[in-house]
Formats: structure tokens, sequence, C-alpha cells
């Protein structure tokens, strides 16, 4: 069984390991979050914004070129067709809607690639909300659309500087900067990682994808559950979402990949599973990356999404009970991927997704079998990424 | 429990109580030693030895950067408590470790705690261990090897949080003295000040110092004003930093804001 307790651990996993300062602040949520998303009003909010404005329920795509090629059924789950690209507005949608009933009024967040940066800054220019994203210095410098798709939506974008420049620098001056403004801020959280409550919640939020996957595979399939589920993870938030109402049918395998980087034991590679180690890192205990000292340690992807240190406490759970199946895949691989969707089905994938279409390479399974694939965003903005690898 | 040189500190002096943080490995490697004494002779109350981290989420840019420099000179767990060994039993100061809990628990626990009462630390602040978690499993540990535990509270921390962080502390509280992160900053404010009263009018048991932005003469009395002393960090780095002769600077900083 997947559930978290009362102290917000799944298993071993989890928890709220804060300095004093922010305990009001998660307390303040922890109180609030479960009666407000509970309430008719904010279901209604929520529903209609996400039909209206992030256009769902995305489509489950019988994806049959793909299909052929590697002889089993496959689906696509299109996050890639949300507003903004990827499926990182569920989230944001849900939180600025809890957000103004707990009568914020500003929002910071903390963006690697951009994704959930842009989508924080969408929603903010949507309900009127002052928008801080805090952005690695190096990622900025990777990531320019974005840093200018944040700008023209009206957001500040502040440079993290310190340690590695990169997301987790960003996620710590986020955590940071609510220090500093304990009152009138909410922080968004972009993936199912933080202080409890955030993973929950996050999880929460991004729990419509699976729902759809049930009503949609019904239809398609008369049954409500594939053989396999596989999402990519970084900090685990599309792929909480893909697994979310699946996590207690135990016929489903879930598939989780991270990004093995220039290879798992390269030195520069994000995959935590077969790297970390028990450890605590922006609020919660959870698989990390780490020197034997317990410092933090820098990884590497080639798509900025899968590049962190950490995984969130419930992936971490997934892993360490066997509940869930972890694949590891390269940068290249990845690309290869990215590439044959491309080509195969006329969708070009965000690198993050691609990690989740290469493990049909690794995996084991049955011809019978029907797999879903949740295709967590598009590749519009990794365009220069491609570019660059060239080899199409 | 036995007595404890932050105990002792307490019951032997009132008020005006300077406590002074460093990081460990800034700005050189074998600089604790010498800041140490220098602290000391120049008669600060308190020593408070920060634990370099890759990521200190409560920590402004001046304490980031002297961990990184820390981390990048190769500071560890291991090689400070060597250099501990070797110097505690020169200085009479009571010595507090504050650090996040990654590497301590990475460490081990009890390992750190043991290893701590045999170099002579006296108290503990670790701003992220949950209080919830340190009853349920590190307290016995923490009295075991008489290491005083210090919890911190801020402007939004609520009365009752406050009486039951009172009830758990037992070295003193870690007034922050402002919703904030660490940093050296100019004027102490009157929304400060009425905070500083309405805890000091609370009666608690612990005695309280204010840390967090006390950079001078004048921010430290305006503190030791409203509780028994003050701890300066930011700006005690910032003197390190620049320093040309550690021993000498250290000296004439600690005498300015005493005097
Ligand atoms: C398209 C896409 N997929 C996946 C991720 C990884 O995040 P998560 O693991 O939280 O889903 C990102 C993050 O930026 C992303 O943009």
């Amino acid at each position: 069984m997947i559930k978290i307790d009362e102290n917000g651990f799944y298993g071993d996993f989890g928890g709220a390991y804060i300095p004093e300062m922010l305990y009001p602040n998660i307390e303040e949520l922890k109180e609030n979050y479960e009666q407000i998303m509970a309430s008719e009003s904010f279901k209604t909010e929520f529903d209609s914004l996400l039909k209206d404005y992030v256009g769902r329920p995305t489509p489950l795509f019988h994806a049959q070129r793909l299909s052929e090629k590697y002889g089993v059924k496959i689906y696509l789950k299109r996050e890639d067709l949300c507003h903004t690209g990827a499926h990182k507005i569920n989230n944001t949608v849900g939180q600025i809607i809890l957000a103004k009933r707990l009568n914020k009024k500003r929002i910071i967040a903390e963006t690697g690639a951009g994704q959930h940066g842009v989508a924080t800054a969408t929603v903010c220019a949507l309900m009127g909300m002052e928008c801080t994203v805090y952005m690695g210095a190096v990622d900025m410098e990777r990531q320019k659309p974005n840093v200018e798709r944040m700008r023209i939506l009206g957001a500040t974008v502040v440079p993290a500087n310190s340690g590695s420049k990169t997301l987790k620098d960003a996620t710590n001056e986020a955590m940071r900067q609510w220090i500093n403004n304990p009152v009138d801020t909410h922080y968004i959280i972009g993936s199912v990682v933080g202080p409890h409550p955030y993973p929950e919640m996050v999880a929460r939020f991004q729990s419509v994808i699976s729902a759809e996957i049930k009503a949609q595979l019904l239809e398609k399939e008369g049954r409500d559950s594939p053989d396999i589920v596989i999402a990519c993870v970084g900090g685990g938030s599309n792929a909480a979402g893909a697994f979310y109402h699946y996590y207690n049918d135990e016929k489903v395998r879930l598939v989780a990949v991270e990004a093995a980087g220039l290879g798992v034991t390269s030195g520069k590679s994000a995959a935590t599973t077969q790297l970390g180690k028990p450890g605590i890192l922006h609020g919660s205990k959870t698989l990390l990356m780490q020197t034997e000292d317990g410092q933090v340690v820098e990884p590497h992807s080639i798509s900025a999404g899968l590049d962190y240190p950490g995984i969130g406490p419930v992936h971490a759970h997934l892993f360490a009970s066997g509940r869930g199946e972890f694949l590891a895949v390269e940068d290249e691989d990845a690309m290869i991927a990215g590439i044959e969707l491309s080509r195969l089905e006329g969708i070009i994938p965000a690198i993050e997704s691609a990690h989740a279409l290469s493990a049909l390479n690794q995996l084991k399974y049955k011809a019978s079998d029907i797999i879903v694939i949740n295709l967590s965003g598009r590749g519009d903005k990794d365009l220069e990424t491609y570019i660059k690898w060239g080899n199409y | 429990m036995a007595m404890n040189r932050i105990e002792e500190l307490f019951k032997n002096k009132e008020g005006n109580i300077l406590s002074i943080y460093f990081t460990a490995g800034f700005p050189s490697l074998n600089d604790t030693m010498g800041i140490m004494e220098a602290i000391e002779e120049a008669g600060a109350d308190i020593i408070e030895i920060g634990i370099p981290y890759s990521d200190p989420v409560a920590d402004g840019p001046t304490i980031q950067e002297s961990n990184t420099v820390a981390l990048n000179n190769g500071m560890t767990l291991k090689i400070l408590f060597s250099q501990l060994a070797e110097l505690r039993g020169k200085l009479k100061i009571p010595v507090i470790l504050m650090g996040y809990l990654n590497p301590i628990v990475q460490y081990g626990m009890e390992e750190f705690c043991k290893k701590c009462e045999e170099v002579g630390v006296d108290g503990l602040i670790v701003p992220d261990l949950p209080m919830k978690q340190y009853l349920e499993s590190y307290k016995g540990l923490f009295e075991t090897y008489n290491l005083r535990n210090t919890f911190l509270i801020s402007p939004q921390t609520s009365p009752d949080r406050i009486r039951e962080i009172d009830r758990e502390t037992d070295g003193f509280i870690y007034m922050v003295s402002s919703a904030s992160i660490t940093g050296a900053k100019k004027d102490v404010t009157p929304e400060q000040i009425a905070y500083f009263e309405r805890v000091g009018d609370m009666g608690l048991k612990n005695p309280r110092l204010i840390g967090f932005g006390i950079s001078d003469k004048a921010s430290f009395s305006t503190a030791a004003k409203h509780a028994q002393g003050a701890i300066i960090g930011s700006a005690f780095i910032n003197v390190l930093r620049e320093a040309k002769e550690l021993k000498k600077e250290i000296n004439t900083f600690i005498k300015s804001i005493k005097a």
C-alpha cells in the first residue's frame, strides 16, 4: 500500500525537515490543504480551469507505428498537449487556487529547465498575482527562451548564484525567500519533493493524469488498467500522477525512468536510485546523491528537468518496497528515442519524456501487454539541444 | 545531567552574553584553532562553529559563501573533530556545533554525539531537525552525551509553540531576530523590538540569545537589552574574509562589540 502517514512519511521516506522559521508556513498549508481541496467550490474551479484553460482531458493516443516497431500495444498519454507544453501546469493551477484561498498575495517558485517556472508565471498572470521565479544562473544561460517566456508573462526571474547554480540551488533560494516572506507569500514547488505536505499535495494535483488514463482505457480497451505504466522521473511529479490510481493495483507494473546522463558509473549521472543513499534534502528524507560526508553531489543529465540529485519520497518508497521498477536511460539513448518518436508518430517529445520512451528498449514485456507511456512534455523547449546533438 | 559549560555560563552571567559564529574551514582549513583562541581571548562568551554544508537553506549569501569555501578547502566532520580534539583542552569557553542534519546523520547520530562529548562540545544547534523527531529519536542520545540542544524561534512562531520549544530546550533559546535568513543588517526595527518584548514577557525558563542580523555594537546592545545576549555570524565572517592578520582583527572586532 502506498499511503502517507500523519507525519508525511511514505514508509521510511518523507517528513518535514525544515528550519523553525518555515514551521508556521508549512503548518498553515498542512492544516488547510486537504479541507480546501475537498471543498466543492475548489473542485469546480480546478476542474473547470483544467478543462477550459489547460485543455484537459489530454488524449490517450494509440501510437500504432511505435507499437508495431516494439511488438506491443502502446498508448501515449499526451501531457505534451497541455497549455504551456507539459504536465507541470496541472500542479500550478491547483496551487494557485489554493494560494488564493489562503489569502496569499505573492507567488515564488523554483525552476530548472524553466517548464515549471513558465507554468507558474502563466497561472500568476491568469490570476493577477505577483510572481518571482528563482532559477540557477547556469540554467538561465542554458534555457534562455523559457527565461524570456516567464518575463513576457510578467514574472521576475532571479538568478540563484550559490553552489552549482542549477535546480537544487534554485530550490534552496526559493526556500530562503519563503523564510524571508512568511506571511503573504506562497511557494509553488514544482515536483513531488519538499517538506510534507508538498509531495502528497503535488501528487494529488497530478493524479488527474491516471484518473483520465483509467476512463480513457476503459473506453478503448474495455479495461481500466494497462499492464505497464512508464514515466520519467526528475523529482517525480509526472510519474506520481501517472501511477497514482494504480499504486494499489498490483497487477499494473509501474516503471520509473531516471536519467543516467553519460552513464550510471560515469560520475555524470542523475540516476538517484542507483547512486543515492537515504539522506535529507529540501525538507524531506529521500534517496539522495551525496558524498560519504553527506554533501549533496551535482547530478548531470542532458535534460534539465531530470537534472536533480534526489527524487520525491514516494518514489524512494516505491523503489525500496519493490513496488516500482526503476530503469536508467543515458543521454544518447534518450535523444535517439526522441527522434524515433518524431519520425514514427510526428510528435517531438521533451527530452525528459524521451527517457521514458527509450525504456522500451530495456523493458521485458509480453506481446499481449498494453503499455501506457506518459508523454510528459513537448520538445519545443529542447529544439536547441536536438540541434546541437544534430544526429537526425 | 552533569554540569555543562553552557549552563555554567548562564548561571554566572546574566546579560550581555556574546556568542560568535564562524564556519569551520573558513577562510582556510586550519584556521579553526587560531580563530577559537582569538575569540576566547577577546572576551566573547560562546563559540558557535558551523559545520559546512552544500545546501544551507537558512543562510544568506555571506554564510553560503563561507560554506562553499570551507568545503572547497576540504573541511569535513572528521577533520573538524580531530582539530577540536587537539585544542579543546586549551580553551574554557563553551562550544556549540551548528549544522544541518544530513552530514550529521551520514556520520551517524550516536557516533556524532559521542564524538562531540569526547572533544568537548557542549551543545548543538541543528536547524532542520524537527522537534518531534528529536524527541522521538535523539533526545536520549543528547542527554547521554551531555549535549544541550537549542531550538530556534522566529517572529512567526506561535506562543504555544514557543512554550513547547521552551519545554524541550535545555541550553538557551535561539531567537531569530526577524523573518529572515542569516545576514548582516543595518538597524533593529520597532517591530523586532515588539517581538523581543513579547517573548521576553512570556517568562520562559530558558535564557534567550538573539541572532541573525546582529552585526555591530549598536545592534548587539539593542538585542542585549531584550535578551541575555546575542549571536554574531555573518558580520564576523565578513571580518574573517577581509582579515590580513586574523588574530588581531578578531580581537579588534570583538572588543568593539563589547566596548
Ligand atoms: C516535460 C517534463 N517532463 C518531466 C519533468 C521532470 O519533472 P517530474 O519528475 O516532476 O515530472 C520536467 C521538468 O521540468 C519536464 O519539463
